[in-house]
């Protein structure tokens, strides 16, 4: 009997914005603890909302990067309920009225291309955090996050197992990364998903009771915590005990490997939703979405035709560059200071990818500038260095962050392709090895290996190959 | 120096003018208030201290002939539910009983600017909620004109420390009648503006759609300068006014009424109204048309209804801006508490009085799932209806005129049991919020008893420099601004 997986997500993201929601507080991660709030964002009495238009301009940004329709006028709300990381004791959302609704997210998984429906993005306050400490009675708060303004990107269930799901973030992550909405760090949570998961039997029209997953912070957890959850309720169909599957959130404890169950239905929240009299109704001009609309940036799905047209990559090529923000601009930098493009490619698919993995760095922490490895790669076509010793000095530069010329000048690196210098080596060497050259005459065309290697060896690989070989033969011709 | 019955225009002249000091002034208010408040209690906090340090900082200014503001040397007490800097503000509560703000509300802000001087802050039902100053956590106002009566609420102090002349000036907030009312129980005049043109920032939430700050003063000069000082768009109030839609309000202000038309709705004077009121209302209308205004019955039914709205309204926001009292961060926290939700529990049940639990309890049911529809919405749109209804009204008429309540000063403790019965009070005042209109309350006469009388003027969107021509037409008329409650007459 067929199971099929219906899978919903729920994203919330960080807008890359200076300043807070409803106040002047900076965003910035890692500050000290309560460094970043003032009485607007603590909620203290008599204190009043002032909503950040950047967050508006964002919020629009995102709808028009997923195909959404803009809601021309739409509005805020308060949510209801107390908890201490919310310090109003409710929290500003939309309700009702969200700024985007439907859209569009095309994926592709195995080869196969999907439509997924977005069903609305709205705007909404972050909470702040609380900091439970082994062994000690209360727990502190931290309220830096509150106030950092968020959209939240609701999916439709369109999504059909765990691999789709984790394929939808990455493509919708890649895409606010490129429109400048959120860096969509999930190791910092300014991108966190939650998944409403179901199971039914193929070809069953109703949808059974859905768990909703909270607390998976990396594509591995998100992929993982989906697998067990789809595992645990495929089990509890196929042995009858189906009922068991009840509307609940649960919790992914990444530790455990499982989910555990936070809240069911019957204990959920009455939020109490009301429209925020403290702001006025947000009212959009098509003019603003029309200037917005001509701001955004080319997104990954037609950057990625276009590389593949231009640059003739692979399509593999073209999904590892494209699929990262950064390693795409540095890519195209390169290739726009002149850098021959599959050249390019090469280097930054091998060799960078390679050390940055090696020394844990991100793709938006790349030591080396785009200008240098231009640079390198020049060194290379013009044969002034071998590919052997480029890649000895692209990890010089990676380390150090010097300039390829001077590495090589530095390193004596420069590759000899002055025929007087290899044509003196090469006497010196046949003149040393009588045996050898006397084999060659003899028809044993491997000594010619043997001398080469002498030749490269006496140069320190820094004679040009090609040239030292034809050199090499001629000689022994003579 | 008789400051008892001193106006804010007749200091700011003396002060300008070098017949007395600052200091001169503060000092005798303070001496007055000594004498005067144990048997009033209309001050929660007094700030003697600072109140001198002002004064000297203008007396200074004037020795050395520096620009004055428009209220230099100005003493004003301000309703304890506005922020004050560095001053406690408690909004009557136990919950806030010893928080102190790090900010000045926009309006505070904007008084020093003009060189006023803090005096103290007055004493009010709790979190503003009431209509006679008994819910006040700490102790009740006293009306100045017969202690055993109560002052009206919620700025119960507001009015009676500027009515048994304790202050010139003082500021009030209004959700449903909370200046006009208790200005009218003290022989006072008391504003609510339109909502929007006084900033909000920094006023202690009761329901945000609804709260306007406003003055109290002796006189409607008073009123007209203090609003030019209060008034304006405020970037830290998103709901604020915008455009600029601020006036001059002493400019003409003596242009009188001819050629105003006055609509006095059909029926109020049947709707359960006190006779001596009635008679004092029937009485300035005469004197409204004596004076050359053009006055008819306008269709405007006012019902139980709109009553019922304004509670679900009011109730429903403020469940949700008293939230955030809940021991974590500030304000009150229980002595003994197991778990979070005991520490939230306990200290909300232990710090909040009766009536703010009775409207916390009421907002909640009327928000919550499966009966916002039948509450909330409902509520809404009977609203929204009432303020189309004026609207359509203000197309033709300058001016509404009704009475500011429905009684006469009612007796400490008369309806405390009875919280219905409190709220129909509420019947001339509730529908100006939901519209978020401006009017004014100003005395109009004194009952056989010696009570003072209110009457509402109401106006239009942004039309207050109309209602304020009209207030002082009559007040010429009747004369009844120097009038000081018997006994308090002196220093």
């Amino acid at each position: 009997m067929g199971f099929e997986t219906i899978i919903g997500m729920e994203i919330h993201v960080e807008l890359e914005t200076k300043s807070k929601i409803f106040c002047s507080c900076p965003t910035t991660f890692g500050a000290a603890p309560n460094a970043h709030t003032c009485p607007v964002c603590l909620g203290l009495p008599g204190t009043l909302p002032v909503l950040n238009e950047e967050v508006v301009n964002l919020a629009i940004k995102a709808g028009l990067a997923l195909n959404c329709g803009i809601n021309y006028y739409n509005k805020m709300d308060r949510k209801n309920y107390f908890y201490p990381d919310l310090p109003k004791a409710y929290q500003i959302s939309q309700y009702d009225l969200p700024i985007c609704s439907g859209g569009i997210v095309e994926i592709e998984v195995e080869g196969v291309k999907k439509e997924i429906r977005i069903n609305r993005i709205h705007i909404e306050e972050d909470a702040g955090k609380l900091v439970h400490m082994e062994d000690e009675p209360h727990s502190l708060i931290d309220y830096n996050r509150v106030g950092v303004p968020l959209i939240e990107i609701v999916s439709e269930a369109d999504l059909r197992s765990p691999l789709e799901a984790v394929e939808y973030v990455k493509v919708l992550k890649s895409i606010l990364e490129y429109a400048g909405i959120s860096d969509c760090r999930m190791e910092q949570g300014s991108l966190r998903c939650d998944a409403n998961i179901s199971i039914r039997k193929v070809g069953q029209e109703t949808l059974n009771n859905k768990v909703e997953i909270k607390n998976m912070n990396s594509f591995k957890e998100l992929i993982k915590a989906m697998e067990k959850e789809e595992k645990r309720q495929r089990e509890l169909y196929t042995f009858g005990e189906g009922h068991k599957v009840i509307q609940e959130t649960r919790r992914w404890d990444s530790g455990k490997g499982r989910t555990v169950s936070m809240r069911t239905k019957e204990d959920a929240h009455d939020y109490r939703y009301f429209p925020e009299p403290d702001l006025t109704p947000i009212v959009i001009s098509s003019g603003l979405v029309q200037s917005i609309k001509e701001q955004l940036p080319e997104l990954p799905p037609a950057k990625k035709i276009r590389f593949t047209e231009e640059y003739h990559l692979t399509d593999k090529e073209v999904d590892i560059l494209v699929g990262d923000k950064s390693l795409g601009e540095f890519y195209e930098g390169t290739v726009k200071l002149g850098a021959e493009p599959k050249m390019a490619a090469n280097w930054i698919l091998g060799d960078l990818l390679r050390l940055l993995k090696e020394k844990e760095l991100g793709f938006d922490a790349i030591p080396v500038k785009e200008e240098a490895l231009v640079k390198l790669l020049k060194l290379i076509e013009s044969g002034k260095i071998s590919g052997k010793i480029a890649k000895e000095v692209f990890e010089e530069m990676f380390i150090t962050g010097n300039e390829p010329e001077a590495i090589v000048k530095e390193k004596g690196l420069g590759q000899i392709s002055g025929e007087d210098v290899i044509e003196k080596i090469i006497i010196d060497i046949l003149q040393a090895n009588p045996q050898s050259v006397e084999d060659f005459k003899n028809g044993k065309l491997q000594a010619v290996g043997y001398l080469m290697g002498q030749v490269m060896k006496a140069t320190k690989g820094q004679a040009n190959p090609q040239m030292a070989k034809e050199m090499l033969e001629a000689k022994l011709k003579e | 120096m008789q400051i008892a019955t001193m106006t804010i225009d007749e200091i700011r002249v003396g002060i300008r003018e070098q017949k007395f000091t600052a200091q001169e002034v503060v000092k005798a208010l303070f001496q007055r208030i000594k004498k005067v408040e144990p048997e009033i209690g209309g001050y929660i906090t007094l700030c003697e201290e600072d109140a001198l340090q002002q004064a000297i900082i203008v007396d200074e200014k004037i020795k050395a002939g520096e620009k004055l503001g428009k209220l230099a040397g100005v003493p004003v007490a301000v309703k304890d539910n506005i922020c004050t800097d560095g001053i406690r503000t408690t909004c009557a509560s136990k919950m806030l009983e010893d928080f102190i703000p790090p900010y000045d509300a926009t309006v505070v802000k904007k008084l020093k600017a003009e060189d006023a001087i803090i005096i103290g802050k007055t004493n009010m039902d709790e979190f503003a909620m009431g209509s006679s100053n008994e819910n006040s956590a700490f102790k009740i106002v006293k009306n100045p004109w017969d202690t055993k009566r109560v002052p009206g609420g919620s700025s119960g102090g507001s009015a009676a420390v500027v009515a048994a002349g304790m202050a010139p000036l003082s500021l009030g907030s209004d959700t449903g009648g909370s200046i006009r009312q208790p200005a009218a129980f003290c022989g006072v005049v008391g504003l609510k503006p339109t909502y929007g043109l006084v900033s909000r920032f920094g006023l202690i939430a009761f329901a945000s759609s609804l709260d306007q700050i406003g003055p109290l003063t002796r006189t409607v000069k008073d009123c007209a300068l203090s609003l030019e000082v209060l008034q304006g768009n405020d970037p830290m109030d998103g709901t604020s006014v915008k455009e600029v839609k601020t006036k001059s309000y002493l400019d003409g202000l003596e242009e009188g009424v001819k050629g105003y038309k006055i609509g006095i709705p059909k029926g109020f004077l049947q709707k359960g109204l006190n006779e001596e009121i009635a008679k004092a209302i029937e009485d300035s209308i005469e004197k409204f048309k004596e004076l050359g205004a053009i006055v008819e019955e306008i269709d405007l039914p006012i019902t139980d209804a709109e009553l019922s709205a304004y509670y679900i309204i009011s109730s429903a926001e403020a469940s949700s801006n008293l939230a955030r009292f809940d021991g974590v961060r500030y304000g009150y926290r229980t002595e003994d508490f197991q778990k979070l939700d005991e520490l939230m529990e306990k200290t909300r049940t232990e710090a909040f009085g009766g009536e703010v639990k009775r409207r916390i309890m009421l907002g909640t049911y009327a928000l919550s799932s499966g009966y916002y529809d039948a509450y909330y919405n409902k509520a809404q749109k009977l609203r929204e209806k009432i303020r189309q209804q004026y609207q359509e009204i203000f197309k033709t008429y300058d001016l509404i005129i009704t009475p500011t309540t429905p009684s006469l000063p009612f007796l400490c403790g008369e309806k405390v049991n009875d919280p219905m019965e409190m709220y129909l009070g509420d019947i001339y005042t509730i529908n100006i919020n939901l519209a978020k209109l401006p009017a004014l309350s100003m005395p109009c006469g004194f009952s056989k008893e010696g009570l003072p009388i209110g009457i509402q003027l109401i106006g239009g969107e942004y039309t207050e420099d109309k209602i304020l021509k009209a207030a002082f037409a009559l007040e010429e008329e009747l004369k009844l601004s120097t009038i000081i409650p018997e006994g308090k007459e002196e220093i």
